[in-house]
Formats: structure tokens, C-alpha cells, sequence
């Protein structure tokens, strides 16, 4: 239970650390980011496929993502769940 | 022997610039030539192939490695939705692979990263269909057989459990954005200084932002990793 805490409160700092570093960053990393790099290198170079289907919105996007998070934490959480579930129940009937 | 200096000292220039922008996601949609696209297509399919005859062999097997695996495509499915700020000032995810890795060696990655790849191509136009294969082989193969050694050398020179998961998932994290570097270097070769510049240059920006990350999900991977022992669902004599 503690290192669980500890490993927990390690990966939270992680990722709020960045804030309290003054780098002038916009947190961006997006796709559009990775176009101008490439295009710096090949200026000539045009996307040959674009893609089926993309999120209407920013909102849209981060719901899909959220949908992607939700879904396997879901799995996760159940198959946890669950074995704690059996566990218990083999305690009780011993 | 110049050009070489000129080459080198513009590197390490970029590497100080540069990262104030990074991309460190799956290669775009379109962004690899067609040439190199089909190319690590070709490469990508008979892993994929191996990874589903091994995923039909754990089917049959017993229900508890059923369990197993679904909880290691879910770990993947979970991390590579998880966009976390790095300290470069820009956001990146990590890929989650370490946990498949370590319960079930490195065949059956192909499956579940493609699975998570093929979700992020065609509903979140992140990565692609065209460079799927190209993310695949840097996701799925080639940081899973990085992990895989490291798991195995790990264990061999008998560092702690905790410690062994660690470094694999940590390792993996990061070697699957340096081949994404090499990718992207190889079909993008510098115009002046050539492909180890352009590859560099990548290796700058994915790196520098992909370290904390691959640090937060060696933690993460501890931490499931933990969970499930406490649940006896792996026994130390099983791995």
C-alpha cells in the first residue's frame, strides 16, 4: 500500500513538475509541430494521404480520447476488481 | 572532416533550440514517402502474423492468461491515451508496451499496439493508416525486443523484480521514440548534412521530451505489476 502511494505520487509529480519550470513551452506536441520539422528539412514534401476521419473539434478529439482512456482503464479496474473480489471470498470461506 | 564539425555543431545548436516544440507522437498520417510507408508495412505484417498465431495460442490456453492479456492490451490502450506534459515544455504519451512485454515476451506486442494504433488512425487522426506499419515496427517490434533483452539481462544479473520491470518498461518507452527518430531521419535526411543529422535532430526533440515520460510509465508499469502479484495473479516462479 505505501510504495502503491509512493509510485503514485511519483508519476503525479512528473507530470505536474513541468509547470514549475519556466521554459516558455505551450505544451503543444501536437501533429502541427511535427509538420514544420519536417517541412524545415523537406520543404518540397506534401502529405500524399490525408486522413478517413478526423475529430470535428478539439472538444471532440479529447472526448475520443477520454472514450480510449475509459475503455481500458474499465478492463483494468474489472480484472483488479474482480481477483481482489476472489480473494476475499477464498478468506471468508476458510 | 569540416562538413563534419559543421554537422556536429549544428546538432548540438538544434538540440538547444529545438525543443521548445516537439511532436513526439506516431508519425502522421501521409508523413512518410510512400516508398518508406509500404517498406515498413512490409516488415510490420509477418510480426503481426506471428502475433496473432501467439494470441491464438494463449486463447486456448487457460482462462487465467486470457485475463492476463487483456489486462496488457488495456494497460496499452490506457497509456497511449494518456498525453502527459513533459519538462520541454510539450506533451507526449507513453506506449504502455513494457507490461505485454514482460508477461508474455515480445510476439504478442504487434497485436495489441496495432490494435491501439489502428483506434488512435481512424477515430483521432493521430498516427495513420499509411504509417501505421512504420509506427507499428517502432511501437511494436523493435521497442518490445529492446524491452525484451532488457528484461531478460535484468533478471540474468539478479537486480530487484521491481527494479527489472522498471528499466524494461522505461527502456521500451524510449526506444520506440528513437526508431521513430530513425524513421522519420531515413525518409527526411538533412539537405545539407545527410540522414545522421536529420536523425539526430529528431533523436533531440523526441528524447528530451520522452524521458520524464518513459520514467512515469516505468512507475506505472511497477505499480500494475505489483497489483497483480498481490493478487497472486503471477508468481515469482511463473516470471
Amino acid at each position: 500500500m505505501k510504495k502503491t502511494v509512493l509510485l503514485l505520487s511519483l508519476v503525479i509529480a512528473l507530470a505536474v513538475l513541468p509547470f514549475f519550470i519556466n521554459h516558455g513551452g505551450d505544451y503543444g506536441g501536437s501533429d502541427g509541430a511535427a509538420e514544420a520539422v519536417i517541412q524545415q528539412l523537406a520543404p518540397d514534401y506534401q502529405p500524399w494521404f490525408t486522413p478517413f476521419f478526423e475529430p470535428a473539434s478539439s472538444e471532440i478529439e479529447s472526448l475520443l480520447f477520454t472514450l480510449q482512456g475509459s475503455i481500458g482503464s474499465a478492463v483494468i479496474f474489472y480484472i483488479l476488481g474482480y481477483y481482489r473480489g476472489k480473494r476475499a471470498g477464498h478468506a471468508n470461506h476458510r | 572532416m569540416k562538413t563534419n564539425h559543421i554537422a556536429g555543431l549544428s546538432t548540438i545548436l538544434m538540440l538547444a533550440m529545438v525543443p521548445q516544440t516537439a511532436f513526439a507522437m506516431h508519425i502522421m498520417e501521409g508523413f512518410l514517402p510512400p516508398v518508406w510507408a509500404l517498406t515498413w508495412w512490409l516488415l510490420f505484417i509477418p510480426f503481426l502474423i506471428l502475433g496473432v498465431r501467439q494470441l491464438k495460442q494463449i486463447v486456448s490456453q487457460n482462462s487465467h492468461q486470457k485475463v492476463l492479456l487483456a489486462l496488457c492490451g488495456a494497460f496499452i490502450f490506457v497509456l497511449s491515451a494518456l498525453k502527459l506534459p513533459s519538462v520541454t515544455g510539450s506533451c507526449s504519451h507513453p506506449t504502455g508496451v513494457g507490461l505485454a512485454i514482460i508477461l508474455f515476451g515480445f510476439l504478442i506486442v504487434p497485436v495489441l499496439g496495432g490494435i491501439a494504433l489502428l483506434f488512435q488512425a481512424l477515430l483521432l487522426a493521430h498516427g495513420g493508416i499509411t504509417t501505421l506499419g512504420a509506427n507499428g515496427m517502432s511501437m511494436a517490434v523493435i521497442a518490445p525486443v529492446v524491452g525484451y533483452l532488457v528484461w531478460i539481462t535484468t533478471n540474468k544479473i539478479g537486480l530487484r523484480k521491481d527494479i527489472c520491470v522498471f528499466l524494461c518498461a522505461m527502456l521500451a518507452d524510449l526506444a520506440t521514440y528513437i526508431a521513430t527518430a530513425f524513421q522519420l531521419g531515413a525518409a527526411f535526411p538533412d539537405p545539407q548534412f545527410g540522414m545522421w543529422a536529420a536523425v539526430s535532430k529528431f533523436m533531440g526533440i523526441f528524447c528530451l521530451t520522452q524521458i520524464p515520460i518513459a520514467i512515469a510509465e516505468g512507475l506505472l508499469t511497477v505499480l500494475v505489476y505489483d497489483q497483480l502479484t498481490k493478487r497472486q495473479l503471477l508468481t515469482i516462479s511463473e516470471h
